[in-house]
């Protein structure tokens, strides 16, 4: 693989932890980074310019909710200044009009509004917050302004026999782009997995709508989703290879090759206030760790399909199989896939999701 | 998948843009991903700009690349605006 050693081509940029919403799919770490350890707009700067010259093209703004800090628009505009494609994904709270016109001026390409459902009361169960009415609001004012707007719903056991709903709310704002993301299981969501995870029954259904969707919305708003893994032939490409295509840097400025690697023990990441991007990307032990093929084990490492899905996902084998140089146990090949069997049986022989009482949530609190 | 029609004009979609000349390769950025441009691919994008019909893109790459059979030019044409389109990349007005 001659381009495992080249650049990255997105950088995720997780300004802070705090948020006004409580998710209890978060994919934010269990550990939250409290507000007095954010890297300043200026290390920032720094650390986005350094991003175009690995030849980084996208930048996502995220979090927790990056509209948390007064200082995003200066953020947008040192990506803008680098060279960069600036995206914001964020929940629409707290925002207004004046605000999103300020975002714009500063460059901002692109907003990624995230939907917990289609129906207000259960939404707003799941975030933990009266959020889903201002979403529509923040919706409406984006489509006025000529930057690029998708609308990223997350989906579940609870909240996916509202697709079609889902759909129909897409349609009728009309976002050029619209994801369907299964909840994955790290972090808070793995706390709340069995709250979460769909029935064959409904993914099958499920995923035959979106295929119809698919089609149907071709040329008016690009529909994109993925089977959730645990019911998957083969694992996800995480990430598209660890450390091959996308850098994380979490809001106290370690770099993580993805989300979830905090959880990984024995990793030491490094942080950019010590170290320059470029170093941590070629040299850094922690984003060499699980690059190319080295580290596969069998039958990864004789695997046809090594190079597409590069053995799955580090945090899923630890999390699922307590080795992170598994077999990603989602695979139908890899030796621990028992495990997933064993909870998949288990969601599938319970009862279809009935209401169920809020206080049964793990909700994800705001840091310090 | 439908072809453009010729008297269309082709406009870059809301979250969509090129990169900058200075900057190599060219590419057209779009959410959550980017599309290398070629030489011709470039040619057809840059004229994506709401002020150039279908047509007179074509006419335009015939000339570009007139070593090419005219109809292959806008054979390619129509496809890749097409392609563009339905990733939501482009607006036909």
């Amino acid at each position: 693989m001659s381009d495992s050693f080249s650049g990255p081509l997105a950088l995720v940029a997780e300004l802070t932890h705090r948020c006004p919403l409580h998710c209890v799919y978060c994919s934010n770490p269990v550990e939250l980074a409290n507000r007095a350890r954010e890297l300043p707009a200026s290390a920032w700067t720094r650390v986005l310019r350094e991003a175009a010259e690995l030849g980084v093209l996208q930048v996502d703004f995220t979090g927790g909710e990056p509209l948390a800090r007064p200082d995003l628009g200066e953020m947008i505009q040192a990506a803008r200044s680098a060279g960069l494609y600036a995206s914001l994904i964020t929940s629409g709270l707290p925002l207004d009009e004046k605000r999103l016109d300020e975002l714009v001026r500063a460059g901002l390409d692109h907003l990624q509004l995230s939907f917990q459902g289609a129906r207000e009361e259960s939404a707003n169960e799941f975030a933990g917050a009266q959020a889903h009415a201002q979403k529509l609001r923040v919706a409406e004012w984006v489509k006025r302004r000529h930057i690029g707007l998708t609308f990223n719903f997350v989906i579940h056991r609870r909240n996916l026999d509202q697709l079609g709903e889902m759909l129909a709310l897409a349609e009728s704002i009309g976002p050029g782009r619209v994801e369907f993301a299964h909840v994955q299981y790290y972090g808070w969501a793995f706390a709340n997995r069995e709250r979460l995870l769909p029935t064959r029954e409904q993914l099958d259904r499920s995923l035959d709508a979106l295929k119809k969707a698919e089609e149907r919305l071709r040329g008016r708003i690009r529909v994109e989703y993925v089977v959730p893994d645990y019911y998957a032939k083969y694992p996800k490409a995480c990430m598209g290879g660890w450390g091959r295509k996308v850098l994380l840097i979490t809001p106290s400025g370690d770099a993580l090759p993805c989300h979830a690697a905090n959880v990984l023990p024995g990793m030491t990441f490094e942080n950019v206030q010590a170290r320059s991007l470029r170093w941590i990307w070629d040299e850094s032990d922690a984003f060499r760790k699980f690059r190319g093929e080295a580290w596969m084990p069998e039958p990864c490492r004789s695997c046809d399909r090594r190079a597409q899905d590069f053995g799955g996902c580090r945090c899923q084998a630890f999390l699922l199989a307590g080795d992170p140089a598994a077999t990603d146990p989602v695979c139908s090949l890899a030796p621990r896939r028992g495990v997933v069997d064993a909870i998949l049986a288990e969601v599938n022989a319970a009862p279809p999701a009935t209401p169920m009482p809020k206080t049964e949530w793990l909700y994800r609190p705001n840091p310090a | 998948m439908t072809t453009p029609e010729p008297n269309s004009f082709p406009r870059l979609a809301a979250g969509c843009r090129l990169n900058e000349k200075s900057q190599q390769p060219r590419v057209l950025l779009m959410p959550e991903r980017a599309l290398r441009l070629n030489g011709p691919s470039l040619e057809i994008v840059e004229r994506c700009d709401g002020k150039h019909t279908v047509q007179q893109i074509i006419t335009d790459l015939q000339k570009i690349y007139a070593k090419a059979k005219p109809e292959k030019v806008e054979q390619d044409i129509l496809g890749y605006l097409a392609l563009l389109r339905d990733q939501r990349a482009l607006d036909l007005e």
